[in-house]
């Protein structure tokens, strides 16, 4: 019943093959290393940005070198930050088309099913690879409304003012030392926009791929819901299996207008050399709705707590989320719920898995603001570990200032019982079978959240990390 | 009608819990078509009998076999037994959050009969044993056994077997904690299900569920072994005696 080594090799193999395969380095450009503010200058050149972003940049750099590494969570003492190169350019011109693309990175994603994706389910599409989107479509009717869907370089020469007005708004650099790396070296991501009252009924994805070894990749997403309107934003994101360390640190915000639904879902599922440390927060107005379904498979250590602040009566957010942590990794993952307004209500629910030694921490906070009376909030967390090895942790901070409001919070943690696994394999199930079983109905809650072809990829994808650990 | 030859054979088993010795030589032979109920008082090894013949890891057997269609089948794990057509019906069965019976039942079966069945096919044959048992088809969509009470859940370990269609059916404790009314309708169910070559060994404290499962033979244990059989008025003798009784005179008899 014990996992060997070799087992952990073999479920290493199986992500090596499907998504951790790497190309040869074909970087047209590859920024020197390090934290130097020439690279800022000449991110900011190369992508003929206006003033005021480069001086954004600048200040952000500055930010970043004051803020000490934090301390709270997990190990982050090891980031290699003058290894790594943070502007790595593939071609001089994003594609409307695959044809436009250069034909490796089109085989990449080719090979990680987009294209094909895309013709199936989806009303646009935006590949990321290493630090600039290379491929970005979006379907001719919703164009015809009025919905912006860009990366977010775009973005900001097309619609300088509206990108201006709601630009580092929701996620200012000073909020930690990741937001602002991420403000002085952005690149990449989406710019989307919703007019008021458009319902975008079938998602949008983006798709991130880091290819070069120590590599750092800084999407910053800006998503503005106008009134009434609804979009389903899904991203997903992979890298080659390297021994040396890469960095991925994205800043995604969101504004949420009066009424509007705006649903972001991420699969993450880096290799396990990829240190994930994203920032995103979502600012819902009245009636608004910000769900986020936050799936964190891959990456040797990730920190990420989606958030949202609840500034208008009625404001409405859900974060839920899974994590599964295989051997080595350290998944550090939850929401945070904030109540500014009265007859706001927020739910926290997040689903852990640790496996191999994998070790999972839920970290949760609830804020309610003084005047945010009658607010309603319920935070859960359950955590599922799977041998002796793997650890599971929970930290549920609960800040209230405001008497009237109704607060649920629960907490369980359990392991595969011997006698569930038993009853199991009676019915005929092998032991790996068995447990995988346990493990996606422990999931189906959030699963069944998911669009089915994510659903389905879900399941496949940690069935395939589970496969080779139990047995 | 019975076939000659013992298609299911234990002989002189033992087992150890935690180096402790629960089963000191448990004999039964039983044929095709039989029904044999094993009764005996709490802690007599009636539940460590029915762990073992299906593989509970915890259950180790230090001496002894257990024959299936001839092969010893006691270093088998759990889920080759239940491929080769055995089956443990539970006396506490364990909640899958999640997974619907539906799904699950069909995992099994694929499982079990080592073949494909096409989702429409399978809900045709689920649909069928549950109208059979009278079971609301609504179990079909929820979570298994997640909330159910303890008869349903006994009901739904009635409803696996229908689906599995095993050749030696395991009946641990299948009418403990259950009314009158459940005892009734778990034992019609489990009669209904039986035919000429299938066989079960129901292991029970109390006699009134063999009103509805009327076993061929009765055997009666007492501290890891078997000690006195016969046929159905044994329980019959049982029930009107007691235990305290009975077993005096088995162990005055056997001693």
């Amino acid at each position: 019943m014990a996992v060997t080594e070799k087992d952990i090799q073999e479920s290493k193999k199986v992500y090596k093959e499907k998504y951790g395969f790497a190309d040869p380095d074909q970087a047209i450009y590859k920024a020197p290393k390090g934290l130097d503010p020439e690279r800022v200058i000449e991110i900011s050149q190369m992508k003929h940005e206006p003033e005021w972003m480069l001086n954004f940049r600048l200040k952000s750099l500055e930010i970043f070198n004051k803020k000490p590494v934090p301390t709270w969570g997990a190990d982050l003492s090891k980031i290699p930050f003058e290894d790594l190169s943070y502007f790595v350019r593939t071609t001089e011109k994003q594609g409307t088309t695959w044809e436009d693309v250069p034909e490796y990175i089109k085989d990449t994603f080719d090979k990680l099913g987009i294209p094909e994706a895309e013709r199936k389910f989806l009303a646009g599409v935006s590949a990321q690879y290493e630090s600039e989107v290379v491929y970005h479509s979006i379907q001719k009717d919703l164009e015809a409304k009025g919905v912006i869907f860009l990366s977010t370089e775009e973005g900001l020469e097309q619609h300088p003012e509206l990108f201006r007005q709601y630009f580092g708004t929701v996620i200012p650099s000073a909020d930690n030392k990741f937001a602002a790396m991420n403000g002085a070296f952005w690149s990449g991501g989406s710019f989307v926009y919703v007019p008021p009252g458009v319902q975008v009924t079938i998602p949008l994805q983006a798709y991130f791929r880091i290819n070069a070894e120590q590599m750092g990749q800084f999407e910053r997403t800006l998503i503005i819901v106008d009134e009434g309107a609804y979009v389903h934003y899904v991203e997903g994101c992979t890298a080659p299996v390297y021994s040396t360390d890469s960095f991925h640190s994205g800043v995604i915000e969101i504004i949420v207008q009066k009424n509007a639904r705006c649903r972001y879902t991420t699969i993450q599922n880096w290799s396990t050399n990829v240190y994930n440390l994203v920032t995103q927060r979502s600012a819902v107005y009245e009636g608004g709705v910000m769900e986020w379904v936050d799936a964190n498979l891959g990456s040797n250590i990730t920190m990420k707590y989606p958030s949202v602040y609840l500034m208008e009566p009625g404001a409405k957010g859900d974060i839920l989320s899974i994590a599964y942590a295989g051997d080595g990794q350290v998944l550090d993952a939850g929401g945070k719920a904030v109540h500014v307004a009265p007859n706001t209500s927020s739910k926290i629910i997040s689903k852990s898995i640790s496996q191999h030694g994998g070790r999972t921490s839920f970290r949760g906070l609830l804020k309610i603001y003084k005047g945010a009376e009658r607010s309603k909030s319920a935070m859960r967390c359950d955590a599922l570990i799977l041998d002796q090895e793997s650890r599971s942790d929970t930290y549920p901070t609960i800040e209230i200032e405001e008497e009237q409001v109704n607060l649920g919070h629960e907490a369980v943690v359990s392991r595969i019982g011997e006698d569930q696994l038993f009853y199991l394999m009676s019915r005929g199930l092998s032991e790996s079978e068995a447990a995988g079983m346990i493990v996606s109905g422990f999931i189906e809650p959030i699963v069944k959240e998911l669009p089915m072809e994510y659903a389905v990829e879900m399941n496949r994808l940690i069935q395939l990390q589970m496969d080779k650990a139990v047995g | 009608m019975a076939t000659e030859q013992p298609f299911f054979l234990i002989d002189d088993l033992h087992v150890e819990i935690e180096e402790n010795e629960i089963l000191r030589g448990v004999d039964l032979s039983v044929k095709r078509g039989e029904i044999h109920a094993i009764m005996g008082p709490n802690g007599s090894g009636k539940s460590t009998l029915a762990h073992t013949l299906m593989g509970h890891p915890s259950y180790e057997a230090t001496a002894g076999q257990v024959l299936f269609n001839g092969e010893d089948i006691l270093e088998r794990d759990p889920n080759d037994r239940a491929k080769l057509g055995i089956f443990l019906a539970f006396q506490y069965p364990l909640a899958i959050p999640g997974v619907s019976t539906l799904n699950f039942l069909r995992t099994s079966l694929k499982a079990v009969k080592q073949e494909e069945i096409s989702a429409r096919q399978f809900r045709k044959h689920l649909l069928e044993k549950m109208d059979l048992l009278k079971i609301s088809r609504e179990f079909a969509g929820r979570y298994l056994n997640d909330g159910f009470s303890g008869g349903e859940k006994k009901r739904m370990e009635i409803l696996q077997m229908a689906v599995l269609e095993p050749e030696l059916a395991v009946l641990d404790e299948i009418d403990s904690g259950l009314d009158i009314d459940a005892i009734r309708a778990v034992g019609e169910g489990i009669s209904s299900l039986m035919h000429p070559e299938m066989s079960i060994v129901i292991i029970t404290h109390y006699p009134r569920i063999l009103h509805y499962v009327r076993p061929d033979y009765v055997h009666i244990m007492v501290d890891g072994k078997i000690r006195q059989s016969g046929g159905f008025e044994l329980a019959e003798e049982l029930e009107a005696k007691g235990y305290d009784v009975l077993l005096k005179e088995v162990m005055q008899t056997s001693s």
